[in-house]
């Protein structure tokens, strides 16, 4: 398994990397207070650290998702932003048009994109490879066209914008769309902790190393990959509507742009592939990045693109791998190592 | 510039583009293709970024045309009652010629019998001593200007900007799944029906140019996967 080769003998340090792991207890204690922290955060940082911090955690639980399909799964897709656009409409309509509490318009969004990934993985898993990538893509596209061609429910290309967000005053607004992006974020990290280390992910590492060699030992590939893509698809279409409930304006330009799954591969990249650490570490680079750049225009994105390029050729583990390569670091431990005798 | 005319500057363009080609593939993409599909997907999906940007600070974000002269608006008759433009014609010239030479390169030489059995099996091929990273490296040059005659066609017959490539992309990428991988008149089919439904789709409504591709592509996926003249099975 990746990670666990034995170093060649002649290249064996003196006392082989152990791999560094917190003890469950301090992993546990630290996890609650990190937790109490972000939730606790309305009650003494500003309004302004709320809402960046909603972003981050939107850039970091798609990335999530993404490493979910791609890292995983080895599904590249280039057309997560479907779930992006969905969730966003779903949220508009349920809040605006049916009334719905906009809170639950955020979770209703995902379960509506799960729904819907169940006929979009029927077409898309025809393809393979760089032909999937770019058929997802393709799909999002038809999705944004065919929403953008709703001139009259959907104010086609002109978007919407959430008018049920003037029922509630603004600053208990934002404490909610917080916590409930608090609450997003954790369970985008929980969720795929928790689905690696199910028989589900002893399946999905094995699919990755070969699909073949799965197919032979009884993994059922087809029913395990379209379990993934439908939960990328429902926290993807969450993130979605926790974008749009926050930015309060959706357009079928903006939310069913590519440019979110650059993002999202982005993050991964450069945190690391197939970890969990990575997409926090990648999105934690990509966030203040942007911050930094955003003054630069086309030169923040040259800049964005070289570093993947860079990275992809000299580090293609990502940040989090090279930390686990040197020091054996790891939180979430979800890779499966043997035993050796003693 | 030498004011050529764009139909002529593909005499240069294309040679330069086989050439970049060759330099990206054996330079930079060749090093990503040890750990599977995804390095070489990203790292071209980064680059895609990066060249969009650079043209961007270049050339700026307006559209841009190539000028032809009187070409671009001349037509023959050819039959009575029935005129084509010439440049439309011309366009469908170049493009089967392509077609007939790529078919005639795949299907007759040494160079086509090796494209196509590292295509195949890259590995079995290495041991008939076939350079894998070097046929890579010619392909890549090969598409590229192959890739620069569309683009100078496409350029001529309508406007073009710096974020118009990934729409291309998509068009080429539903030609492919319409005509099926690995079948170089399939294409060419491909490319007829995505036109002829584009079209037809706009005529109904004029938003719909886009989206009747798309739904006569995700239709072909669903009913025929393998596009209508498939000739390899890794699709």
């Amino acid at each position: 398994m990746k990670g666990n080769r034995m170093p060649k003998s002649e290249s064996l340090p003196a006392a082989p990397v152990k791999p560094f792991h917190l003890s469950l207890r301090v992993l546990a204690v630290s996890g609650i207070a990190l937790v109490a922290a972000l939730l606790s955060l309305p009650l003494w940082a500003s309004a302004n650290l709320m809402r960046t911090l909603v972003e981050f955690i939107c850039f970091l639980a798609m990335a999530q998702m993404w490493d979910l399909l791609a890292g995983y799964s080895g599904m590249v897709s280039f057309g997560q932003q479907t779930w992006i656009g969905l969730g966003g409409y779903t949220l508009i309509v349920f809040a605006d048009d049916l009334g719905v509490n906009m809170f639950l318009a955020v979770i209703v969004g995902g379960v509506v994109t799960a729904l819907v990934a169940v006929p979009t993985a029927a077409l898309a898993f025809r393809l393979r490879g760089g032909y999937f990538a770019v058929g997802t893509w393709v799909i999002a596209e038809g999705f944004r066209l065919l929403i953008a061609s709703s001139t009259e429910w959907l104010q086609g290309g002109l978007g919407r914008t959430l008018t049920a967000a003037g029922n509630m005053p603004r600053n208990e607004r934002e404490m909610f769309t917080y916590w409930l992006a608090v609450v997003i974020g954790v369970g985008s990290v929980m969720l795929v902790y928790w689905l690696m280390r199910s028989r589900v992910g002893l399946g999905l590492t094995a699919i990755r190393d070969s699909e073949v060699a799965a197919m032979s030992v009884g993994v059922k590939i087809t029913r395990i990959k379209l379990l993934v893509f439908i939960i990328a698809a429902f926290g993807t279409g969450v993130v979605g509507g926790l974008i749009y409930l926050n930015a309060l304006r959706i357009t079928p330009q903006s939310s069913f742009n590519i440019q979110w799954a650059a993002y999202m591969a982005f993050i991964v990249v450069i945190g690391g592939l197939g970890t969990i650490e990575g997409p926090i570490v990648g999105a934690v680079v990509f966030f203040t990045l942007r911050e930094f750049l955003a003054d630069f225009g086309p030169w923040s994105l040259i800049l964005l693109g070289g570093i993947a390029v860079f990275m992809m050729l000299v580090a293609p583990e990502g940040l989090w791998g090279l930390a686990h390569r040197r020091w054996g670091a790891e939180i979430f431990p979800i890779r499966r190592r043997l035993k050796p005798e003693s | 510039m030498a004011g050529l005319s764009p139909l002529v500057s593909v005499l240069l363009v294309a040679p330069l583009m086989f050439g970049l080609g060759i330099l990206l593939q054996r330079g930079l993409l060749n090093r990503t293709l040890n750990t599977g599909m995804l390095p070489p997907l990203l790292t071209t999906f980064g680059l895609s970024v990066i060249v969009q940007n650079v043209l961007q600070i270049g050339f700026s974000a307006d559209t841009q045309g190539l000028d032809a002269g009187s070409l671009e608006v001349a037509s023959a008759q050819v039959v009575p009652g029935v005129t084509l433009g010439v440049l439309p014609l011309i366009t469908f010239a170049v493009c089967v010629l392509i077609l007939a030479g790529l078919n005639l390169l795949f299907s007759r030489t040494p160079l086509g019998r090796a494209f196509r059995a590292t295509s195949d099996d890259p590995a079995t091929a290495e041991l008939m001593g076939i350079n894998s990273r070097q046929i890579y490296g010619l392909a890549m040059g090969l598409s590229l200007a192959v890739v620069a005659v569309g683009g100078v066609l496409l350029g001529v017959r309508t406007t073009f900007a710096p974020s118009d490539g990934p729409a291309r992309l998509i068009y080429a990428f539903e030609t492919v799944i319409i005509g099926g991988l690995g079948s170089l008149w399939g294409t060419l089919a491909g490319g007829i029906i995505l036109g002829v439904s584009q079209n037809v789709g706009a005529q109904l409504n004029p938003a719909w140019f886009q989206l009747a591709g798309h739904l006569v592509t995700l239709a072909l996926l669903a009913f025929r996967p393998t596009g209508l003249f498939a000739r390899t099975r890794d699709a």
